[in-house]
């Protein structure tokens, strides 16, 4: 998996990454699975709907699915703030009410994007190394941030909840079961840090 | 010229609550790469990349940073934005 971008584009920036088969088809099936936990939300479909959807509450309770806990956290109570008490609970529970849909509204959008444009790529005349994708800057925004939820996603999965605990991933031994999935992670590391690499003045 | 009274002698003095500013606080996650974290904070706030760079690398030595300061109103924006980032914040009034 060579597939890294590049500054692609004109004035405006953008950027560019060739993607082969297999790669196309892992970034797309993470991100099926990233939409579908995050799940179909209460957007609106019509203008009526649209108003409704104004006046729709969030939840006030965390995501009961850690990985979503990681993506949605609590406002007011940070990992080393011990034991929450009411009040920040209830402040929390108003943050999530007002911010979580708009929030998961946000998230879904940016993996459809993700997902349209690697559908696009399946109809291009490949070349040796793979279907060049190329990215605006607009684009460019909702790859980063989905690349960066995957990861987060990945990594509950993976129990990554130490600095150091990235290194022990890179020396798990070929059979372990969760290898595939390592593989994946540190890719898309790899991914979104020659990403931003374009986005740097 | 005698000022006309509006307020009755015996309503308490009102002291106006200092206003404790709030502040936005950014904790340290093994997952988000420090070059993310440094684009977020230039992207986001405007930072510069020293300014920037010196931010995230207290999240990740010290475990968290303050992020910005302000109102509860803007540093729940900010706390948003930094959620739809994927970044780990939290905002809480500074004492």
């Amino acid at each position: 998996m060579a597939g890294y971008f590049e500054r692609a584009g004109g004035e405006d920036g953008g950027a560019a990454v060739a993607l082969d088969e297999i790669e196309i088809s892992i970034l797309r099936s993470l991100a099926v699975q990233l939409l579908e936990l995050i799940g179909p939300g209460e957007r609106a479909e019509s203008v009526g709907d649209e108003l409704d959807a104004l006046f729709t509450e969030g939840p006030s309770e965390p995501p009961s699915d850690p990985a979503l806990a990681r993506l949605f956290p609590d406002a007011y109570h940070g990992p080393e703030d011990g034991d929450q008490d009411e009040r920040s609970q209830q402040y929390s529970a108003e943050f999530r009410r007002f911010t979580e849909g708009d929030l998961r509204a946000g998230k879904r959008e940016n993996l459809l994007r993700v997902i349209r444009a690697l559908d696009g790529l399946s109809g291009q005349e490949n070349g040796p190394g793979g279907a060049v994708l190329t990215l605006t800057p607009d684009d460019s925004q909702a790859w980063l941030r989905t690349l960066n939820d995957l990861r987060l996603a990945i990594g509950v999965r993976l129990g990554i909840s130490k600095d150091d605990d990235s290194d022990r991933l890179f020396g798990l031994p070929d059979d372990n079961p969760d290898k595939p999935l390592v593989m994946a992670y540190l890719w898309l590391g790899g991914l979104q840090e020659s990403l931003i690499a374009t986005l740097l003045p | 010229m005698e000022v006309e009274r509006t307020q009755s002698e015996d309503a308490p003095v009102q002291v106006p609550e200092p206003e404790v500013p709030w502040v936005t606080i950014v904790h340290n996650d093994p997952v988000n790469l420090m070059s993310y974290v440094t684009y977020v904070f230039q992207a986001y706030f405007g930072y510069s990349k020293d300014k920037a760079k010196k931010l995230m690398l207290d999240v990740h030595h010290k475990g968290r940073a303050v992020v910005s300061e302000g109102s509860r109103e803007e540093m729940e924006r900010d706390v948003q934005a930094m959620h739809g980032y994927g970044l780990w914040a939290t905002l809480s009034q500074d004492r």
